[in-house]
C-alpha cells in the first residue's frame, strides 16, 4: 500500500512541525546573538502561514479524512485548529519578553544546572538564555493540533505524547525559584505519564472490543456488539480518564494548581488555554465520535465528575493566596463549566441551531482570551526579585497602574461571566446546550457554583481597586510582546460580549464532527 | 379574570428612532468623564449635567409625542441591531418607549439632573469630583438601559449595569472601611437577586424561546403547569434583591455609607424601585399565577411594616430615611401584587415616593452639609430656623410621605391601602398600620432634626447651603405636594394598556377607609409629637426596650444572614482548606520526616505529593470503574 498524504489538507501541522525542526538547526548554526531574533521570526512566521493556509483550505472546502484516515479535517478540527494558532501565538510572544528581566527571558539561563550552584552563577552571569523554548512550544503546539484531528486511538496517544513531553520540559524552566518549576515540571512528568498509561490501557481494551482503533470502527461496534459490553465499558473508562486528566476534571486535576504555579508564567498562560482546547477537542471527539451510541453509560458519571470539578475549582480557589494557584482553579472550575455542554451533548435544531460542539467551542475561545491576557498581566506585576505572584502584593495595582488593573478586573469580570464581556456569552451557550440535553439540574449546579466563584474573581477585583498599594511592587515595563497579547485579548472580551454573532456563527457552522 | 388584551408595538418613526440618545448621552459622558481622567476634571461634572439635561429634554418630547398620539400607537418599539444569534436563535437590542417606560424615564431623568445639579455644590470639596460624576451617569445610563429595554436579556445588563454603579458609589468614599465592606456587601447580596433574574429568564427563553417583552405577553397564556409560579417567583427573587425587599433587605441600610446624592438617586428614587418595574413590568406572567402574586403581597408587607419598624429606632437621619424608603417600596410591591387592582398605583406611588424621597434625602444631606457631615439625630435640633430652605423643603417631603390631605403621597398610598383592603381585611389593616408607623417615625425625624432646642457638638455651625443645592429642593418640594393632584386622575388610564385594565375609578372625597387611614395617621403623629415634642430629647441615645433594640439592629437581618449563608460557606471552604492542609499534606508530611531530614521546604517540594496525587487518580478510576459497574448491572 502506498502512503497517500494531503499535503495541502494538512500543511497547517507541518509547518509548525517543520519550524520546530527548523528551530533546533537554528541552535546548532545560528551564532548566539542572532540566535533569539531568528527563532523568534521562525515561530512567528510558521505560525502566521499555517493560518493562512488553514483559512485557505477551510475556503475551498478541503475536508475529509486525511493522512491514510488517521486524522479527519472536519469543522471542529478547523475550528479547534484556527484557535490553537491564534492563542498559541498570543501566548508564545510573551515567551519572547525580554525588557522586564533586565535584556534576558524570564526561562532560566541554564536548565540544567542545579539550582543554588555555581554553575548556574555562572550561566547567568554569562547572560546565557534557553531559545528552545521556541521549538519546544512549535512541537507542543504541532501535537496540540494532532491530537483533537485524530481519527484513531493511536494517531491520538501519540499526539498526546508529542505536546506532553515539550510541555513538561517548558515547565522546569523558570528562571525564578527554579526549584518550585523543577518540582512542578516533575509532578506533571510523573502524573501524565501515569495517566497517558490509563489511556493506553483503555486504547487497548477498545482494540479488543472493535477490533480496530478507528474511532469510526469502534463506533460501529458499539451499534453492532460481537464482544461483551464489559470490555467496551472497561476501554471507555479509562482512555476517559486519561483525557479528563489533561482536561483537569475532578478527580484527575491534582496536578494543575501544582503545576500553574511553578511553571513560568508565559508557559502557564500557553497551557492553560493551548492544553484545553486540544484536550476538550479530542474528549469531544472520542465521546462523540467513537461513543456516542453509548452515551447513556457515560453521561451521569461524566455529570457527576463535573459537579465535583465545579465544587473544586468553585470552592477550592475561594482561600488561595498565590494569584497562579487561583487561576488554576478557576481553569478547573472552567472545565466543569465547559464539560456541562459535553455531557448535555445536545444537538442543534431548527430554531436554536448552537449545539453542545459549537457552544464549547465559543467557549473555549472566550476562555482562552481572558487566559492569555490574565497570564501575561501577571508576569507584569512585579517586585525587585521577579514576579509578585502572592494576592496581597497585588493590593492597590489599579493606583499604580489603573489601567492594567482595569483590563485585569475586564478578564475577571469574564470569568464570572458578566454581561457584556465575552464570558457571559460563552456560559449561555453551553449552559443552554446543556438544559436542552436534558440535563437542568446540571444547569442549576453550575449557575449557583459560578455564584461562588464570582466571589474570588471579585475579591481579586476588590483587592487591585480598593487595597491599599504594597510596597516593593511595581508594575514592569514591558515591550510590544506583552502588552499586543494584552491588548487583543482585553478587546476580543469586550468584542465578543456585545458582538458574538460572528464567531457563534462560525462555531455552528464548524459544529459537527464527521464520523 | 378578564384575559388582558396584549399590546404589540409599533415600529418607530420620527423622533422616537433617536430614542437610544437618552442612553448614549450619559453614557458617552460617563465615557469621557473617566477615560480623559485629570484632562476634564473642570468641565467634567457640567459634562455629566449636560448630557443628562439632553436625555431629560429627549424624554419630554417623547413624552408629548405619545401624549398626542392614539392610544393603539403609545408603545413603540425601537429596534437597534442583533445582540447574538444563530438562524432563528437570536436576541436582539431594541427599546420599548410606552406609557411605562416614558414615565421612568421622565422620573430617572428628572430627579437625577436635579441630583447632578445638586451634586455641583454638595460634592464641591471632593477630589474625585469628577469621578463622582462619571459614575452618576454611569448609573443614568444602566438605569436607563433597565427600563427602556424591549427584552428580558437587555433588561438583565441594564440591571447588572445599576447594580455596578451603585457598589462603585456606594464604596465611593473607599479609604472608609465601613464604606468598602457596605459595597461589597450590596454586591454579593444583589447577586443573590440576580441569580433568580438569571434563572427566571433562562425559563423564559426554554419556555417562549425568546426573552422580548412581546413573545413573553404572547407566550404566557399558553404555559402549562407550574410555569407561571416559577417563573413569578424568580422574578420576585431578582426583585426583592435589586428593592432591598425581605428576606434581601440588609443591604439598604448599609448603603448609606455613600454620598447622599447617590442615596436619593440610586437608593431612594430610582435603582431601588426597579424591583417594582419588574413585577408591573412582566404582569402577564403574575396575571396567571395567584400563587406568585400572593408571595409578591406577602413579602411587600412584611417589608413596609419591617421598614417602618427599623425608621422608628435609628438614630442616623439616612438610616431612618433608608428604612422607609424600604417601607415604602414595600407599599409599592404590595400594590404590584394585587394584580390588576394595583399595577397603575405601584407605579404612581413609586413616581411620588421619588419626588418626594429625594426630596427628603437631599434636604438630609442639606443638613449635613450644615452640621460638618454628622448624621446622628440626637445631635440636630432647632433646626429649622438656621436652615430654613432646607426646613420648608423638607416639610413639603414630609407631608407628603405620611399622606396629608391633598399633598401627592395622600393620593398615591390611600389608594394603595385601599386596594389592599379589597384583597384582604388583614393586608389592608396591616397596610394602614404602616401609615400610622410612618407617620409616627417621620414626625419623630422632623422634631429631633428641626425642632426642639440645640443639642450640638462644639464647634458646628449650622449654616443654609448655597443655592445650587436648595434650588434642586424646592422643585423637588413644589413635586412632593403637587405630583400627586396632577397625575390622580390620569395615570390609571394612562397606564391600561402596558399594566393591564384598572377595576376602579378614584375620587377627590375621601372613602371610609381614606378617613381611616387620616386618623391613624392623625394618631401616629399625636403619639411622635408626645414622645418627642413635649420633652427635650437626650442627646445619648436611651438604653430602649426590646422592641426599639431589634429596630436599632435592624431586625437582626445581618445576624440571620450570618447564620444561614455566609457561616456555613465559609465553614465549607475552610474544611475543604483543611481537608488538604491536614488530611493531604499531614500525611505527606508524616510519610517524609520517616525517609529523611531533607529541609521543611524540600519536604514539600521533592516527596510525597505526587504519591498522593496518583492515589487520588488511582481511586478516582476506582469510582468511575464502579459507577459504570453499577450502571451496567442495572
Amino acid at each position: 500500500m502506498t502512503a497517500v498524504i494531503e499535503w495541502r489538507a494538512v500543511a497547517p501541522v507541518l509547518l509548525v512541525l517543520i519550524a520546530a525542526v527548523l528551530g533546533i538547526l537554528v541552535e546548532a548554526v545560528v551564532p548566539v546573538v542572532h540566535r533569539f531574533f531568528a527563532q523568534v521570526f521562525l515561530t512567528v512566521a510558521s505560525i502566521v502561514a499555517a493560518a493562512a493556509f488553514l483559512v485557505a483550505n477551510w475556503r475551498k472546502g478541503i475536508g475529509g479524512p486525511v493522512v491514510m484516515g488517521s486524522m479527519m479535517l472536519d469543522g471542529p478540527t478547523y475550528f479547534i485548529w484556527g484557535s490553537l494558532l491564534v492563542f498559541g501565538l498570543a501566548a508564545i510572544l510573551v515567551f519572547a519578553e525580554r525588557e522586564l528581566n533586565g535584556g534576558v527571558s524570564t526561562f532560566a539561563a541554564s536548565a540544567a544546572t542545579v539550582p543554588g550552584s555555581r554553575a548556574e552563577a555562572e550561566a547567568s552571569a554569562a547572560r546565557l538564555e534557553h531559545t528552545e523554548v521556541f521549538p519546544l512550544a512549535l512541537f507542543a503546539l504541532g501535537g496540540m493540533m494532532v491530537f483533537p484531528a485524530s481519527a484513531d486511538l493511536i494517531t491520538m496517544f501519540v499526539a498526546l505524547e508529542v505536546f506532553s513531553l515539550p510541555l513538561y520540559l517548558m515547565c522546569g524552566m523558570a528562571r525564578r525559584r527554579r526549584l518550585l518549576s523543577q518540582e512542578a515540571a516533575l509532578k506533571y512528568f510523573l502524573l501524565g505519564a501515569f495517566s497517558s498509561a490509563f489511556f493506553l490501557f483503555g486504547v487497548a481494551l477498545l482494540y479488543g472490543y472493535a477490533g480496530s482503533f478507528e474511532l469510526s470502527a469502534i463506533a460501529t461496534a458499539v451499534q453492532n456488539p460481537t464482544m461483551g459490553h464489559g470490555i467496551l465499558v472497561a476501554g471507555m473508562a479509562l482512555v476517559g480518564v486519561g483525557l479528563l486528566f489533561k482536561v483537569s476534571v475532578v478527580p484527575f486535576h491534582n496536578w494543575t494548581p501544582d503545576v500553574y504555579m511553578g511553571a513560568p508564567t508565559p508557559v502557564t498562560g500557553f497551557m492553560a488555554i493551548c492544553t484545553k482546547l486540544a484536550a476538550v477537542g479530542a474528549t469531544m471527539r472520542v465521546f462523540y465520535v467513537a461513543l456516542g451510541g453509548e452515551r447513556w453509560s457515560w453521561q451521569p458519571l461524566l455529570a457527576v465528575l463535573v459537579v465535583a470539578t465545579m465544587v473544586v475549582g468553585a470552592v477550592w480557589g475561594l482561600t488561595q493566596t498565590d494569584i497562579k494557584r487561583t487561576l488554576a482553579y478557576s481553569s478547573i472550575a472552567h472545565a466543569g463549566f465547559i464539560m456541562t455542554a459535553v455531557v448535555g451533548a445536545s444537538a442543534g435544531t431548527v430554531t436554536s441551531p448552537l449545539d453542545s460542539v459549537a457552544s464549547v467551542m465559543f467557549y473555549l475561545v472566550v476562555y482562552g482570551l481572558a487566559s492569555v491576557g490574565a497570564f501575561a498581566v501577571i508576569t507584569l506585576v512585579r517586585t525587585q526579585s521577579g514576579e509578585a505572584n502572592a494576592i496581597a502584593s497585588w493590593s492597590g495595582l489599579a493606583r499604580k497602574s489603573p489601567l492594567l488593573a482595569g483590563i485585569f478586573a475586564l478578564f475577571m469580570l469574564s470569568f464570572t461571566g458578566i454581561p457584556l464581556t465575552g464570558g457571559f456569552i460563552g456560559k449561555w451557550a453551553v449552559f443552554a446546550a446543556a438544559w436542552r440535553g436534558g440535563y437542568d439540574w446540571l444547569v442549576i449546579a453550575a449557575v449557583l457554583l459560578s455564584l461562588v466563584a464570582a466571589v474570588f474573581y471579585m475579591r481579586i477585583i476588590v483587592v487591585m481597586f480598593f487595597g491599599e498599594p504594597a510596597d516593593g511592587v511595581v508594575v514592569g515595563r514591558a515591550s510590544a510582546f506583552t502588552w499586543l497579547p494584552i491588548a487583543v485579548a482585553a478587546l476580543g472580551v469586550a468584542v465578543l460580549g456585545v458582538f458574538p454573532g460572528p464567531v457563534l456563527d462560525l462555531a455552528t457552522l464548524a459544529g459537527t464532527f464527521i464520523r | 379574570m378578564i384575559p388582558l388584551e396584549i399590546v404589540d408595538p409599533v415600529a418607530a418613526t420620527g423622533l422616537f428612532s433617536y430614542a437610544w440618545l437618552m442612553i448614549a448621552l450619559p453614557a458617552l459622558g460617563a465615557l469621557v468623564l473617566l477615560a480623559f481622567g485629570r484632562f476634564v476634571d473642570r468641565a467634567g461634572p457640567y459634562l455629566a449635567v449636560a448630557t443628562i439635561t439632553g436625555s431629560f429634554v429627549i424624554a419630554v418630547a417623547l413624552f408629548m409625542q405619545l401624549l398626542a398620539a392614539p392610544v393603539e400607537n403609545r408603545a413603540v418599539g425601537v429596534h437597534l441591531y442583533t445582540w447574538f444569534g444563530t438562524g432563528s436563535w437570536q436576541v436582539d437590542v431594541g427599546l420599548l418607549v410606552d406609557q411605562l417606560s416614558i414615565l421612568f424615564a421622565l422620573l430617572i431623568t428628572c430627579v437625577g439632573g436635579l441630583i447632578h445639579v445638586y451634586s455641583l455644590g454638595y460634592m464641591a470639596h471632593d477630589e474625585r469630583m469628577r469621578r463622582f460624576f462619571g459614575y452618576l451617569n454611569l448609573f443614568v445610563a444602566a438605569m436607563l438601559t433597565l427600563v427602556l429595554a424591549d427584552n428580558y436579556l437587555v433588561l438583565f445588563v441594564g440591571w447588572e449595569g445599576v447594580g455596578l454603579a451603585s457598589y462603585l458609589l456606594i464604596g465611593f468614599w473607599q479609604h472608609k472601611p465601613s464604606a468598602a465592606a457596605a459595597a461589597k456587601k450590596a454586591f454579593v447580596m444583589n447577586r443573590v437577586g440576580d441569580l433568580g433574574m438569571v434563572l427566571a429568564i433562562s425559563a423564559m427563553l426554554a419556555q417562549f424561546g425568546s426573552s422580548a417583552f412581546v413573545d413573553v405577553n404572547h407566550g404566557a397564556a399558553n404555559l402549562a403547569g407550574p410555569w407561571p409560579m416559577v417563573i413569578g417567583l424568580l422574578l420576585l427573587l431578582g426583585a426583592c434583591g435589586k428593592s432591598a425587599q425581605v428576606p434581601l433587605q440588609a443591604w439598604l441600610l448599609d448603603a448609606m455609607e455613600g454620598p447622599t446624592p447617590v442615596s436619593a438617586l440610586i437608593h431612594a428614587a430610582t435603582m431601588v424601585t426597579a424591583g417594582v418595574y419588574l413585577v408591573v413590568r412582566s404582569h402577564t406572567i403574575f396575571d396567571l399565577s395567584p400563587e406568585a402574586r400572593l408571595a409578591v403581597v406577602i413579602v411587600g408587607t412584611v417589608t413596609l411594616l419591617a421598614g417602618a419598624w427599623i425608621g422608628c429606632s435609628k438614630d442616623d437621619i439616612k438610616k431612618v430615611l433608608a428604612g422607609s424608603t424600604m417601607s415604602q417600596i414595600g407599599y409599592m410591591m404590595l400594590a404590584a401584587g394585587l394584580g390588576p387592582a394595583g399595577y397603575a398605583f405601584a407605579i404612581f406611588h413609586l413616581l411620588t415616593h421619588g419626588a418626594f424621597k429625594a426630596n427628603m434625602f437631599l434636604g438630609a444631606g442639606s443638613v449635613m452639609h450644615g452640621m460638618n457631615d454628622d448624621v446622628d439625630m440626637r445631635h440636630y435640633g432647632g433646626l429649622w430656623k438656621y436652615l430654613p430652605v432646607t426646613f420648608w423643603t423638607f416639610a413639603c417631603g414630609y407631608l407628603a410621605i405620611i399622606g396629608f390631605p391633598l399633598t401627592s403621597g395622600y393620593f398615591s398610598k390611600d389608594h394603595i391601602i385601599e386596594a389592599a383592603f379589597g384583597e384582604s381585611a388583614l393586608v389592608g389593616t396591616l397596610a394602614l398600620l404602616g401609615a400610622g408607623v410612618t407617620a409616627f417615625y417621620m414626625t419623630r425625624l422632623m422634631l429631633m432634626t428641626f425642632g426642639g432646642g440645640k443639642r450640638w457638638l462644639d464647634g458646628v455651625h449650622p449654616h443654609e447651603s448655597p443655592a445650587v443645592m436648595t434650588v434642586p429642593l424646592v422643585v423637588l418640594a413644589v413635586l412632593s405636594i403637587g405630583a400627586g393632584a396632577v397625575m390622580n386622575w390620569w395615570i390609571q388610564d394612562w397606564l391600561e394598556p402596558a399594566a393591564g385594565n384598572h377595576p376602579h375609578e378614584v375620587e377627590l372625597l375621601p372613602t371610609p377607609i381614606g378617613w381611616l387611614t387620616m386618623l391613624v395617621v392623625a394618631g401616629g403623629i399625636g403619639i411622635g409629637w408626645l414622645v418627642f415634642g413635649r420633652k427635650p430629647v437626650p442627646a445619648v441615645a436611651p438604653a430602649g426596650n426590646a422592641i426599639t433594640v431589634a429596630g436599632r439592629n435592624e431586625l437582626y437581618g445581618n445576624a440571620v444572614n450570618d447564620v444561614l449563608v455566609a457561616n456555613p460557606v465559609m465553614v465549607l471552604s475552610r474544611g475543604a482548606v483543611a481537608t488538604d492542609a491536614k488530611g493531604v499534606d499531614g500525611f505527606v508530611h508524616l510519610v517524609s520526616t520517616a525517609i529523611s531530614g531533607f529541609s521543611v521546604e524540600g519536604r514539600k517540594a521533592q516527596t510525597g505529593y505526587v504519591r498522593t496525587y496518583a492515589v487520588t487518580m488511582v481511586l478516582g478510576v476506582l469510582v468511575v470503574g464502579a459507577v459504570l459497574i453499577l450502571g451496567l448491572a442495572a
